[in-house]
């Protein structure tokens, strides 16, 4: 498959503070390709760079060495910062912050505003992109009425409005109680299998990475794990290391293989895990 | 406490008046304050009066709602007609104090000035209830576009009117939020003079002011990923375009102006 966005030894540092200290790299030397139609978490502690890494995918950073390729377009020529925006769209972790207008379908209609589009096709994309994200029947509401996993998803409509082909993701669900959090984690699902977005999700809830195809595991700004959620969340101590936890069912799973119980130990989720140890009930 | 604030409100609603193309109806509601001012005598007032009732039942909005913008300034509207009741001069005198004099002037002046002051913001109230802020800051835009000849940029100050109202509810839950946290940390918020009391929200400005910077360098940022430039050419979903049932209104206008300045010729002016 092609690769959609493409870190090519990519270095980034933020403003020096008033001091004019020059700061540390907050990314360094970061080599990656995310691939068309895939969807891809990405982990990390705080100051591990990945919000950082977000950033870069659609030139709100530019990076100070390498090159970030979207669609084959530099994000370092500000001639292609328009058509990288259209392409990779982006949710933020504070629902309030992001959203502009009064009415959640005049905020979802902002984004296609901005390109110019007709007002008919507007229209459509609108409703379009509110039904995707169920958020249909409120329409018309006011944001501030909604809960925060309801006005993520309008977020997300006002992306989808736009038809990015990618979607980057924040740590969308930080500032959200459970059942919000669940509410976007599926939206999110359903549009990278049902219309094939890619979808890149920066977060540090492991329950979450999990659902990914690919897991890219950041510390200290450079790319300390990529892989499968399975071979990921098999090295433990390894995470451990580095701040993170794994996953509870993984955990669980863990703690009896070394009790002694005969267990396999690449189990992601609670639904695994329950199919294993009812598994070994039987036997 | 963001209950009490209707500015900018909307009841949504399917009314002709909610129909209404919002260019217009911007435009009528700045005439009919005009109108309002117009009335020097009781019919006259009273068809103003009807008119305005008329337009509050075509709207579909609960009165009890008009009423409750009328609660927060009661009290300017009591103000004001107490000091009008004497400080008109002129007329019969129909109660002598020592310090001061109540005329039959005095007293019509206070009513009439009650009146309008009522109408004055049931009429403004009634268009931001039955317009979407989105749909009023685009009119104005609209309306204000000849500007642009003088080089003023339209479209950023409508943006910046959309984003001050689309914020007012989140600001006031935030002020909420510090206010609890400082009562939480023993500030006295309630007590002492005007002084005191002035000088104990410094520390919940403070806290505003730090996070609002915070929430516009966020959503700039949200902003600008979703190509906004600030100076390209937006396009508009919703279209405004001026219906039959606009005329309408216009005409209604026409003839509310018409037969007020007529009333006010043919009976005599009370002030």
């Amino acid at each position: 498959m092609e690769n959609i966005i493409e870190f090519e030894n990519v270095s980034f540092r933020y403003e020096a503070d008033e001091e004019g200290k020059l700061l540390d790299l907050a990314v360094e030397n970061i080599n990656l390709g995310i691939e068309k139609g895939s969807f891809v978490a990405v982990l990390g502690h705080n100051g591990s760079g990945k919000s950082t890494l977000a950033k870069l995918t659609n030139a709100i950073n530019v990076p100070e060495s390498g090159r970030v390729l979207v669609n084959g377009l530099d994000s370092a020529d500000e001639k292609n910062t328009d058509e990288i925006r259209r392409t990779v769209g982006m949710v933020f972790q504070n629902p309030d912050n992001q959203i502009v207008a009064t009415i959640v379908e005049d905020d979802v209609a902002f984004g296609p505003e901005n390109l110019g589009i007709e007002p008919q096709e507007i229209r459509r994309r609108v409703d379009e992109a509110l039904k995707s994200v169920n958020m249909y029947d409120f329409r018309l509401s006011e944001p501030y009425k909604l809960s925060g996993g309801q006005k993520q998803r309008v977020a997300i409509a006002g992306v989808l409005a736009m038809q990015t082909q990618c979607i980057v993701l924040d740590e969308p669900t930080a500032m959200l109680d459970p059942s919000g959090r669940q509410e976007v984690i599926s939206t999110i699902k359903r549009l990278n299998k049902e219309l094939g977005i890619t979808v890149v999700l920066v977060t540090h809830f492991m329950e979450e990475a999990v659902e990914a195809d690919r897991v890219i595991v950041m510390d200290k700004g450079t790319v300390f794990a990529d892989g499968t959620a399975r071979e990921v969340f098999s090295q433990s101590e390894k995470l451990l290391a580095v701040g993170l936890d794994v996953p509870q069912a993984t955990q669980l799973a863990k703690l009896l293989k070394a009790g002694g119980i005969n267990i396999s130990t690449d189990i992601l989720n609670e639904k695994e895990c329950i199919e294993a140890l009812v598994s070994l009930l039987k036997e | 406490m963001a209950r009490d604030i209707t500015i900018g409100q909307y009841f949504p609603g399917k009314s002709l008046l909610h129909k209404m193309d919002p260019r217009v109806k911007i435009v009528l509601t700045l005439v009919f304050l005009v109108v309002i001012f117009l009335c020097k005598n009781f019919w006259a007032m009273g068809l103003m009066v009807a008119f305005l009732l008329g337009g509050v039942l075509i709207s579909g909005v609960p009165f009890k709602m008009l009423l409750k913008s009328l609660k927060g300034i009661l009290l300017i509207i009591f103000i004001t007609a107490i000091l009008n009741l004497f400080y008109a001069t002129g007329g019969k005198v129909l109660l002598d104090l020592k310090f001061a004099q109540i005329t039959d002037k005095g007293v019509y002046t206070a009513i009439f000035m009650a009146v309008r002051i009522s109408c004055l913001i049931i009429s403004s109230s009634l268009m931001t209830y039955t317009t979407t802020p989105t749909m009023l800051t685009d009119a104005i835009e609209r309306l204000l576009s000849p500007l642009k000849v003088f080089k003023i940029q339209v479209n950023t100050l409508a943006m910046m009117m959309t984003l001050a109202l689309r914020f007012i509810p989140t600001l006031i839950e935030e002020i909420d939020k510090i206010m609890n946290a400082q009562k939480a940390r023993g500030a006295d918020l309630e007590s002492g003079n005007l002084i005191e009391r002035a000088k104990a929200l410094v520390p919940i400005l403070v806290p505003l002011f730090v996070s609002s910077f915070r929430r516009a360098y966020e959503l700039a940022f949200a902003m600008e990923c979703r190509c906004y430039t600030g100076s390209n050419e937006r396009t508009r979903m919703k279209q405004m375009k001026m219906s039959f049932l606009d005329f309408i209104f216009i005409f209604g206008i026409i003839v509310l102006l018409a037969g007020v300045i007529l009333l006010n010729r043919f009976f005599v002016h009370l002030i």
